[in-house]
Order: structure tokens, then sequence, then C-alpha cells
């Protein structure tokens, strides 16, 4: 643990100097113009003050973001349309439901597919393919066809969601159902084990790895969904919401802010289940 | 459990096999992993199969435990098929790996069959103390395998092999991945297991000592096609320190398996 610490701050350090190097670079042209309209000449230094204070900037220098992000957190009410946090939690809730519906879907088929012969050679390929469709595509379709039948809210953003995050589950959980060695099979066999014993008491808990693996990146496509229902509905709330809003006014620090708050959410979620993966893997010894 | 006297107990077959024939279908042709192969196993015997690989020791115990189906002849196991006598849970089948679960301690992996054949909770614990002090890990059940040696730990498999009171044990080289001390102290208190319990063992090894020190009735099997090429009936007593190793009688039993052994791979 405390040896990353020095390589990743060296890279986070690295990562700022870049940033603020290419505000300067990318936003120049614009203060140049704003001092040719004005009759003034710059000196460099002044350049890059403006560079990293601009309104609207191409790329809003990393203390600008920050600013914004505090401004709109910590210093807004919660219930505020303004407040990044109303806005994570409306995404935040659509992820979690979608995450939900997604693993216990993608459980469902990784058993049919281990268990029942025809499904094995007709289900795999249809989730495949699934997942060769463009999301953006298909996103706002699922989003009127359920309004068309009454659904509105929260639940067509969660099925995106689900449609993104079932895809890693089956395919971890096939694997991981099918783990168990012949010779534990052939045990269970000696035994007279039944199918349901078989299943709850030796491929269940093997696949526990499998699964947990298989949640870190069902749970980061699940916020890639809910972030991607929100765009195509005009959606009011949420940090999709934030992030057309913020394209539509050329609020680029807005839209820098609704990403980074993106990505500490998503690093949350993230970083949850792979403690519970240690605590529990552990726990079985699987660890 | 019956503790009764196996030497003076009636020749009565409770394996018994029959012009026994497997061939698996390959790629690259048929393979005769058993051809023509007939054997009597008494109550209470201790009978070694012992063979280079491919001979068909190990397949011929799968074919007892029902694992594989035979292609020609007949087996049965205390006159019923393998089928049968596996749903009746006739026998306890030991494997090279111990293949405990890691998720469950020493006690709850020997408690697995136990809970699958629906034994009351309370008989649970009762067996399970039992078969512990069976093979000398008392005391251990509440830790996990990891924290046990490979010995310990195939010594636990062979406790929940003994777990549910079957009259036959199915061992397939229980002891081929340990070292030679651990393996040593194993047969011996694997001699004691059995003369404790009654039980018929058919013993899988490739070792030709372990074979001799173990058995009551040694088989030797060569391949190509898998079959029996001499049956020992062992003329050591029941009773058998570890130096009865290094006895005249040990060293002529040792040396007609490996005659053999040699024979069989001659006529290849």
């Amino acid at each position: 643990m405390r040896r990353s610490v020095v390589p990743v701050l060296t890279v986070v350090g690295f990562l700022l100097v870049f940033w603020y190097a290419a505000a300067v670079w990318l936003n120049a042209p614009w203060a140049y113009n704003k001092a040719q309209r004005a009759g003034e000449t710059l000196s460099f230094s002044q350049v890059v003050a403006d560079t990293w204070s601009q309104k609207k900037p191409k790329l809003p220098a990393p203390h600008q973001v920050v600013k914004e992000v505090w401004e709109t957190t910590a210093q807004k009410a919660v219930t505020s349309k303004r407040s990044l946090i109303y806005h994570s939690g409306v995404t935040l809730s659509a992820t979690l439901l979608g995450f939900v519906l997604g693993t216990g879907l993608g459980i469902l088929l990784a058993v049919g597919i281990v268990y029942n012969r025809t499904m094995d050679m007709s289900v795999m390929p249809w989730v495949i393919a699934s997942q060769t469709i463009p999301i953006l595509a298909i996103a706002p379709m699922i989003i009127v066809v359920l309004n068309a039948v009454g659904i509105s809210g929260l639940l067509p953003k969660a099925m995106i969601s689900m449609y993104l995050s079932f895809f890693p589950v089956v395919v971890g959980m096939v694997k991981g159902l099918r783990s168990p060695e012949a010779m534990q099979l052939d045990q269970m066999r000696t035994w007279h084990a039944s199918k349901g014993q078989t299943f709850w008491k030796l491929r269940l808990p093997s696949s526990m790895p499998y699964l947990f693996t298989s949640l870190k990146i069902a749970m980061a496509a699940s916020l890639v969904g809910a972030i991607v229902g929100e765009l195509p509905t005009g959606a009011v709330a949420g940090l999709g919401a934030r992030l057309l809003a913020g394209s539509y006014y050329g609020q680029t620090v807005q839209i820098w802010s609704a990403l980074v708050m993106a990505a500490v959410l998503a690093a949350c979620l993230v970083g949850i289940i792979g403690v519970l993966q240690r605590v529990m893997l552990r726990r079985m010894g699987m660890g | 459990m019956p503790l009764e006297n196996p030497g003076s107990a009636p020749a009565e077959p409770v394996i018994s096999a029959q012009n026994l024939d497997l061939t698996f279908q390959t790629n690259d042709g048929p393979i005769h992993a058993l051809k023509g192969v007939s054997l009597d196993i008494a109550k209470g015997d201790f009978v070694s199969f012992i063979g280079p690989s491919g001979c068909g020791k190990t397949t011929f115990l799968r074919v007892m435990a029902d694992l594989e189906q035979p292609t020609g002849g007949t087996v049965t196991v205390n006159g019923m098929t393998p089928e049968e006598a596996r749903q009746a849970r006739a026998y306890g089948y030991v494997f090279q790996a111990a293949g405990l679960y890691p998720w469950r301690t020493i006690g709850g992996n020997i408690r697995l069959p136990l809970e699958i054949m629906g034994i009351p909770k309370a008989e649970q614990d009762e067996r399970v103390a039992r078969v512990l002090d069976l093979v000398e890990l008392s005391g251990f059940e509440k830790k996990f395998p990891w924290q046990l040696s490979g010995g310990m730990q195939q010594r636990a498999s062979i406790a929940r092999a003994l777990g549910f009171d079957a009259d036959i044990l199915l061992m397939d080289e229980p002891f081929g991945a340990l070292d030679e001390i651990v393996r040593d102290h194993l047969n011996e208190q694997l001699l004691k297991l059995w003369d404790r319990t009654g039980k018929t063992i058919a013993f899988v090894t490739h070792s030709i000592p372990e074979a001799v020190y173990l058995s009551t009735k040694i088989v030797v099997m060569s391949p190509r096609p898998g079959r029996i090429t001499d049956v020992i009936d062992s003329p050591l007593p029941r009773e058998r320190p570890l130096d009865i190793r290094e006895s005249p009688e040990f060293l002529e039993v040792a040396h007609r398996v490996r005659e053999g052994l040699r024979a069989g791979h001659g006529d290849v």
C-alpha cells in the first residue's frame, strides 16, 4: 500500500503538469483574440494567467474544476437543482437498481447456460450480439418504448444500466459455475448428490471469485448506462443531464466537474465491491 | 460399527468382476483400457492394484464406483450393479487429491456428504468426532484446510469417506502426492484403521513397497490392453509393523510383484 503512494503521486503530478500546459495551449488563442480586440499586447505571464481563469475555456484548468466541484457540492444544499450531490444521487439510484437487475439477470442466464444444453448452445451468441449494438443508438428507443407503455422515471434508465451490466456477470458466472474440477464433480456423484445440492454446496461457492470480478466491471458499466440513459431523454436531473446542459451552453467547467464527479462515484462503487470481495474471499479461504 | 474379525469372515465376494471390457473411443482410435478383467474381492480384503500408467487400475476402480461404464462384462458391488451401489452409498471413494473445500472447516468438509445424505444434525456431530478420532485429527475440527499439511489434509479426506459408514473403501493413489516419510506414517495408520473397522479396501498405487506392505491381495496389471497379469495372496500376517518390510517374506512378495510388472511390460 505505502509502496504504491510515491509512483501514484508521481503520475498524478505529471498529469497535472500536462493538464495545465494543455490549458495554456488550447485557451491562448481566445486570450490573444480578446487582447487584440481591446488593442492590448499581453506578456507571457498575462497569457498564462488568462488561460487558467477564463469563464468558458476550451479546457478548464484543474483548479477551476476543483472550485466548481467544491461550490456545487459542499456549498449547495443537497436538495438544490444546482447541487452535484443531488445530481449524483439521481444517477446513483438508477445505477444501483440497474446493477441489481443486471446481476440478477446475469446469474439466472449463467445458471441456465450451465445446466441446460439448449440454452448453452443458443443463448450465448445472443448475449454477445446484444453488446455489439451501440448503447447510444438503442438507449433512446428503450426510453421511448417504455414511455409508450407508461413506464417512466427511474426504471427506463435502470433498464439501460441492466443492459450493460448483465453481460460481464453472465460471462464470469458461466466460467465460475464451471470452475469445479472433474474430480470434485465425481466426488459429488459418489455421494449421490442431487443437482441442487451440487449447485448450492459446490458450484455456487466455487464461483465467488469470478462473481466479484464480474461485479466490479458490471458496476462501472452500470454507471455508464445510467449516464447514457439520461442523455437522450432531456432529463432534468442526473450527471448525464448536467453534461448535456453544460454542452448546450458551452459551460465546460460544469461538464468537467460532472465528469470528475462521475469518476469519483465509479471509483467509490468499485472500491466498495473490492472491499466486499476481499473480506468475503478471505473468509472463504480463497483470498 | 461392526467390529467383526475379518480373518474369519466367509469368502463371499463383496466386489465381483466378470470378463470386464472397457474401450474408450478417441480421435486416435479405440483405447482398450480394460480387457477380460475378472476378479473377486472378499469381505474384509485389502486389495492393491499395481501397474504402470495406462494399465487400467484407476479405470477399474472407477468402474466399481459407477464413474465409468464398462463396454462389456459385469461388475457387482455388494450384489448390486455399481449404479445401485452408488445410490445406496455402499462405498467411500478417496481421490488422489484431498479435494477439501477451502470455505469449509475440516469438520465442515467431513460433514458435507452427511448433509447431502440427510443425516440428522446431532448424529452428524457424533460421526464427525468419531472419524476424526479414527484418523487421529481430533482437535482439528475447527481448522481450515490451508492450516493443515498435505498429509493431514489427505487424512481428513479419508475421514470424510469414512463418515457415512460404507463398508467398502475405494482409494485411488491417495498418498501418491505425499513424500516418503509422511507416506510411511499414513500407511501404518491406514492398516490400523482397516484392522479396527473391518472395511473392504480397494487401493490403487504405483509403489511396490506400499502395495506389499498394505495388502492381503495384490493385483498386478499391465497396459495395452489393460489386464490382470498376476494375483498374489500375501503370506504376511495381519499385524504388520513397519520393519516387516525388511523380512524375507516381504522381499519375496515384492520380488514376485516386480517380476509380474516386468513380464507385463515385456510382451508389449
